[in-house]
């Protein structure tokens, strides 16, 4: 048994058919859109690696079917900016070197974006309480606590 | 990693719901935020043979003043919650608990319904439906019944649900009272508790007139402790209050260890958590 899904994802609509119910929308995102960027870690939730945003709110596309996107908005870290042209939070995990093999940056990006748009992160408290849900190997977190601190005091002047 | 084969159900009507429940024989399971099922069928450790996807109900999400009770629809997500001002004014111990349920990522999927029927010992809206008293409004082939939250929860991850019933609505009571906590110590943020409490007070004069206390990841289900609040009320109101009720409520509980943390630490904890959460009580406005 397959389905039909119509998406939106990074504003662009697709229609694909012949898609199985039990598909998760990571691997939707990766092996039939070809978005990479999607990192796949854990695959049951812990890690954070596969967040991307559904209808503007940061979900686990691990622990989601792609059936249930169905005429959803979905952004993925290729959505946020281009190589020529970072968005904020990337310029900022660029400028406090936010990262290192990667692996984790995207899922970080894409909830440090939901946690901008829905909490005041005045302390690092909040900050890191609010990315208690992704986990990195190689930082120490400080870096990505910077660059979210960061972004956070630009969009407070206005500027993002 | 990957969910085996399962034929994929999205009825938009709760009766339509239960009917393919009911024609799954046993074999289907309901799929609410997906929050705790999703990593199960990613690990084949459960193998429906049909899903039924509740997402599309729209009726389940709602949350609504009902006189002295507070409705919130089964579908509704943990995150509306968070933000609600109806919860943050009339229900504060649950508004206060929200930001330790999961992530963000998981309280924009996870609905209350969904984490009542996976019923884990360590999560908070099971331990809070124990606290408020709640009922539980069911869906089953024959009809809709009420449960209450006392009857619900049978032992871990285990309740009283029918493999054909799903959860429609939940109500709890307002509590009148003046003072009030929550209180929660996990390894990482967000992860189940290690140990929690929640409590609430009224006084009248210097005495507590009426007291409710619940603690959760210390036993197979979440735990009111009917005992403590019955020795709490009428007592007199002084500095050693903190005290007395931490080691009230250890004398009522006794920890399970597992390989998160000893039976110890947690009793530890435990203690720890009621004493804080007395003085946040006591301090509270309104005294």
């Amino acid at each position: 048994m397959s389905t039909t899904v119509s998406v939106t994802v990074n504003g662009t609509k697709y229609d694909l058919s012949d898609v199985e119910p039990r598909l998760l929308l990571s691997d939707f995102l990766r092996d039939m859109l070809g978005l990479t960027g999607t990192h796949v870690g854990c695959e049951h939730g812990v890690c954070g690696a596969c967040t991307v945003l559904v209808n503007g709110d940061s979900v686990r596309s691990c622990l989601m079917l792609a059936v249930q996107a169905k005429g959803a908005e979905i952004t993925t870290v290729e959505g946020l900016g281009t190589p020529e042209q970072l968005n904020v939070l990337q310029a900022q995990f660029r400028e406090h070197h936010g990262l290192q093999c990667g692996f984790c940056t995207p899922g970080m990006l894409m909830t440090g974006e939901d946690l901008l748009r829905k909490y005041p992160l005045a302390t690092d408290d909040e900050i890191r309480e609010g990315l208690s849900g992704n986990l990195c190997r190689c930082t120490g977190y400080q870096n990505i606590v910077a660059a979210i601190r960061a972004a956070a005091a630009l969009r407070a002047e206005g500027t993002s | 990693m990957k969910p085996a084969k399962f034929e994929y159900v999205a009825p938009t009507t709760v009766d339509a719901a239960v009917e393919a429940l009911r024609a799954a024989n046993g074999e289907g399971k309901v799929l609410a935020g997906g929050q705790s099922l999703m990593p199960l069928l990613n690990f084949r450790m459960t193998r429906p043979a049909v899903l039924v996807d509740l997402n599309g109900i729209k009726e389940l999400s709602f949350i609504e003043l009902r006189g002295d009770h507070v409705a919130i629809g089964a579908l509704t997500r943990h995150r509306e919650i968070e933000q609600s001002r109806l919860i943050a004014s009339k229900l504060p111990v649950m508004a206060a608990a929200m930001r330790h349920v999961a992530h963000l990522a998981i309280r924009n999927r996870g609905t209350i319904g969904g984490s009542l029927s996976h019923s884990d010992p360590a999560a908070e809206l099971p331990m809070l439906s124990l606290f408020y008293g709640a009922k539980l409004s069911v869906q089953g082939p024959s009809g809709r019944r009420t449960i209450a939250a006392e009857d619900f929860f049978v032992d871990a991850l285990t309740n009283c649900l029918e493999p054909e019933d799903i959860v429609v609505e939940i109500e709890f009571p307002i509590l009148q009272h003046d003072g009030w906590a929550f209180e929660e110590v996990a390894r990482r943020f967000g992860d189940f508790a290690l140990a929690s409490i929640a409590v609430s007070l009224r006084r009248a004069a210097s005495t507590v007139e009426d007291a409710r206390v619940a603690v959760m990841g210390v036993a197979d289900t979440p735990l009111r402790l009917k005992e403590v609040e019955d020795q709490l009320r009428g007592i007199a109101i002084d500095d050693q209050m903190p005290d007395r009720f931490s080691e009230l409520v250890l004398s009522c509980v006794s920890a399970n260890g597992d390989l998160h943390a000893s039976a110890e630490y947690r009793q530890h904890l435990l203690g720890q958590l009621a004493k804080r959460s007395m003085q946040t009580a006591l301090a509270a406005k309104g005294w």
